[in-house]
């Protein structure tokens, strides 16, 4: 352990400044690749390296190739030109299991674990130590496990089904499970993203134990608190180049930010004041909503023209009070009243029709059809308007899913591709736009920055208070305070199903003092 | 007849790799299937009149009743269910009609007939829809049930049909010169095509079966869509009932045995995804006919039906390989 240490502070003492001279030693180096998917070149001779015991922060916009770089890394993709070393020596990856033995290990930001197995299984899934007559020895599992989860310094159950366990386990398993199969470099995309701040914590102190076993990782993430926080050095990816590959402790907030979305930015997740909020009529009313142990005794106002914040921890109500609100799950009693009438949502189509709309917290499994094209995701909830007697009209849809993809500046090359080939910003703008085609006057949307790019997270914002300013009641429920003070007019604290507290935004001094009421001190 | 249905997608200006790798060839196997499998028998058969127009309307006229059960079928797969009952709701359509119709007429028949359908249908849905129960058990379950009350109503004897009117409807006649048994399936085809690009029902059923959660979640009633389908695929297989009894002239239970394989295979072959959420009527029209092509062929190449099965087995499998997106 001592020696592990040793090798571990050598190699901090020689972390690559990123300035040219790179005395670590890469462990990963990608020169020169090139990729093109139907004639669109995606990657144009992009470098990137990273190496042991570093966490290289990889970083970029919608479509910037960071996805298809590391696809590449991982055997997803074949790449048409360049080439990977690892150690030094020229690999071929073809396949995800060639990557896998070659040493690189993914955790997936949506998980790649099977729900109804153990942990140890799933950490020995497709490697499970044999008995003698060929047999899975489940416990040998277990142990092995166990030594794993030991060796990171962490608790998890490894007899446990993964179902039973929350997502912040579901990530250590993850991770046990690129160890177990020796993976050297770890690709962690968005890591965060379904983590509570003191899971993230823990996170975080885990990935320098795996950096202290000279473990490399690439971190991607769009949060840049987080970047700073544990990344040594940062790629900067633009259309398919790199821009720059540098040291952290070198670089500004606002260089990083700059180069990923190719211009300043300024006060992106600033509190703007919006004009004539005074003379509000309430839009939506909850009166002691109650649904199971998740949402007890809600009360609140939705004003016209009014943003109003959803804070809590996992866990506090925020996702169930929306999914109440648009009618997925029943309530057990209360009631909801839009401009003063009392309304029963029983299911989605009803709020729809009653002019709620929710942008969902999971776009790929709630909010799109992948398989199905740009055109026809944003077009189905508005099919009805598209009718011209019992058919649709091809015209008609086009036209409007053209204004649409316009309004919301959705970047695509072509409506009629699938949605899952857009990067996950202009994947999340279709989300948007799809509902706000049916004009609805409120409107809940359930962490809508999730996995966006900077560039694109302030246009989300800019939209949200877009939408305000033309009258209509928008319910915010995000995770990240400086985004929901940056928006919220209001903020409504939840826990444990309850309301806590109702906080004026001009109450709120700073995030810390958002993060205390949310924690209830 | 097979390419005029085929346009090739946008390409953009690239090599000719990326030409041809942009190209999703492997939707168009299955015509292109078709035209290689026809041009085979073609050559081989010519000697055993293959290409007479005699045999190709026997070709059209033999997929009839399963090209009309495998468009109703693409709707079910696409919505990511399965209906395994039809074959069995088919021959139970036929005796009921036949002994409706022998005692109280035509439209009774008919009726009758249909009423097996919305019955069935209803069952098989409500199952669905309601209680969450997979669709491959309730139909598996449906495919015994009412096969049985078919051989247990008519104690599995055949049911003769002497009305001429029904027979010369449903499947024995001919408008002009071309077999009723045609229009019947044509019909079929252009009504499930249109009702699938062009409706909005379309959609609705293609989003259920490529997301469910995400078309509820857009306001769509997928518990309807799912009993819809199973409803509308029940009773069109009452109608291929209807039309075996006519055109064979009786109502038995073994009538549409066996045709739910042969339906899903049509549909599958066609390029719809097992899975849902994609699906081609076309597709399935073209599906169905490959089969009834190499049903065709291989009888005229002289194999028995045993050698028969095999060939057949082996090419499905081979088309559907091929078809197969990665």
């Amino acid at each position: 352990m001592a020696e592990t240490k040793d090798i571990a502070d050598s190699l901090r003492s020689n972390r690559p400044d990123g300035s040219g001279s790179r005395d670590g030693t890469p462990i990963v180096q990608m020169s020169g690749i090139h990729k093109s998917f139907s004639g669109v070149p995606v990657l144009k001779g992009v470098d990137f390296e990273v190496c042991s015991g570093e966490v290289h922060a990889l970083a970029g916009g919608n479509g910037a190739g960071k996805s298809t770089l590391m696809k590449i890394l991982q055997g997803v993709y074949s790449m048409d030109a360049g080439e990977i070393k690892i150690d030094g020596k020229p690999v071929k990856l073809s396949s995800i299991h060639g990557a896998r033995a070659a040493g690189v290990g993914m955790v997936f930001q949506e998980f790649s674990l099977v729900p109804t197995l153990t942990v140890a299984q799933n950490v020995f899934l497709a490697a499970e130590p044999m008995g003698p007559l060929g047999m899975i020895n489940d416990r040998e599992s277990v142990r092995r496990a166990r030594e794993e989860f030991t060796d990171m310094q962490v608790e998890v159950d490894a007899t446990a089904r993964v179902e039973d366990l929350s997502t912040a386990y579901w990530q250590l398993t993850e991770i046990a499970k690129a160890l177990a199969q020796d993976a050297r470099i770890l690709i962690m995309d968005e890591p965060t993203a379904s983590l509570a701040k003191h899971e993230t914590d823990s996170l975080f102190e885990l990935v320098e134990r795996l950096k202290a076993r000279g473990i490399a990782i690439i971190y991607i993430s769009h949060r840049m608190d987080e970047v700073y926080r544990i990344a040594d050095r940062i790629t900067i990816l633009r259309d398919g180049g790199r821009l720059f590959t540098r040291s952290l402790a070198e670089v500004t907030r606002e260089e990083i930010v700059e180069g990923i979305v190719g211009h300043k930015i300024e006060g992106e997740l600033e509190y703007k004041e919006r004009a004539a909020r005074d003379r509000r009529e309430v839009l939506l009313e909850a009166r002691g909503l109650n649904a199971g142990r998740r949402v007890r005794d809600v009360s609140f106002q939705l004003h016209k023209g009014e943003i109003l914040g959803l804070a809590g921890l996992m866990g506090s109500g925020r996702t169930e009070l929306a999914r109440i609100l648009f009618g997925v799950d029943r309530l057990d009693s209360g009631e909801v009243q839009l401009n003063g009438q009392r309304v029963e949502i029983g299911n989605p189509r009803e709020a729809a029709a009653a002019g709620i709309a929710l942008i969902p917290e999971d776009r790929r499994e709630q909010g799109l059809v992948l398989s199905h094209s740009v055109r026809d995701n944003l077009l189905l909830p508005l099919l009805k308007r598209l009718e011209v007697g019992p058919l649709i009209s091809d015209r008609k849809g086009n036209d409007l899913a053209r204004s649409l993809i316009q309004r919301f500046s959705v970047k695509v090359a072509n409506m009629a591709h699938p949605v899952r080939l857009l990067s996950g910003g202009n994947q999340q703008k279709v989300v948007i736009a799809k509902w706000l085609g049916t004009e609805p006057d409120v409107l809940i949307m359930d962490e809508p920055t999730a996995g966006v790019d900077i560039g694109t997270k302030s246009e989300i914002l800019d939209m949200i208070r877009d939408l305000a300013d033309e009258g209509k009641g928008v319910i915010v429920i995000s995770s990240e305070y400086p985004e929901l003070l940056a928006v919220s007019d209001r903020v409504v604290v939840l826990k444990d199903g309850a309301v806590l507290n109702v906080l004026n935004r001009r109450d709120i001094p700073d995030e810390e003092s958002l993060q205390l009421a949310v924690q209830g001190v | 007849m097979a390419t005029s249905t085929v346009t090739p997608p946008e390409t953009r200006a690239g090599g000719l790799r990326d030409k041809l790798t942009g190209v999703d060839w492997h939707r168009y196997v299955i015509y292109i299937g078709f035209v290689v499998v026809f041009l085979f028998f073609a050559v081989l058969l010519h000697g055993e009149g293959f290409l007479s127009a005699n045999n190709l309307l026997n070709i059209l006229r033999q997929t009839a009743t399963v090209t009309v059960i495998a468009v109703a079928m693409t709707f079910v797969i696409a919505s990511a269910e399965i209906d395994l009952s039809v074959g069995s709701v088919a021959g139970l359509s036929s005796v009921v009609a036949a002994m409706a119709l022998s005692q109280w007429g035509l439209v009774a028949g008919v009726v009758a007939g249909l009423a097996v359908g919305l019955v069935v249908g209803a069952i098989n849905g409500g199952l669905v829809a309601t209680l969450g129960i997979p669709s491959f058990l309730v139909t598996l379950g449906m495919l015994g049930i009412a096969s049985g009350v078919a051989q247990w109503v008519t104690a599995s004897a055949p049911q003769p049909i002497l009305n001429d009117t029904f027979n010369l409807i449903f499947g024995s006649g001919n408008l002009g010169p071309i077999p009723g048994l045609i229009l019947w399936s044509a019909v079929f085809v252009v009504v499930g095509h249109v009702a699938l690009t062009k409706s909005r029902y379309g959609r609705e059923v293609l989003a259920t079966g490529g997301n469910r959660t995400a078309a509820e979640f857009t306001g769509i009633n997928t518990k309807r869509i799912k009993f819809q389908v199973l409803l509308i695929s029940a009773v069109v297989a009452s109608i291929a009932g209807l039309l075996y009894a006519g055109r064979l002239q009786s109502g038995r239970y073994q009538w549409g045995t066996g045709d739910e394989l042969s339906a899903i295979a049509a549909v599958i072959l066609g390029g719809t995804s097992l899975f849902g959420g994609s699906a081609s009527v076309i597709g399935t029209l073209f599906g169905a006919l490959l089969i009834g092509l190499i049903n065709n062929g291989l009888i005229l190449a002289g194999l028995d039906a045993s050698q028969q099965q095999v060939v057949r087995g082996g090419i499905i499998i081979l088309a559907v390989a091929l078809a197969r997106k990665r």
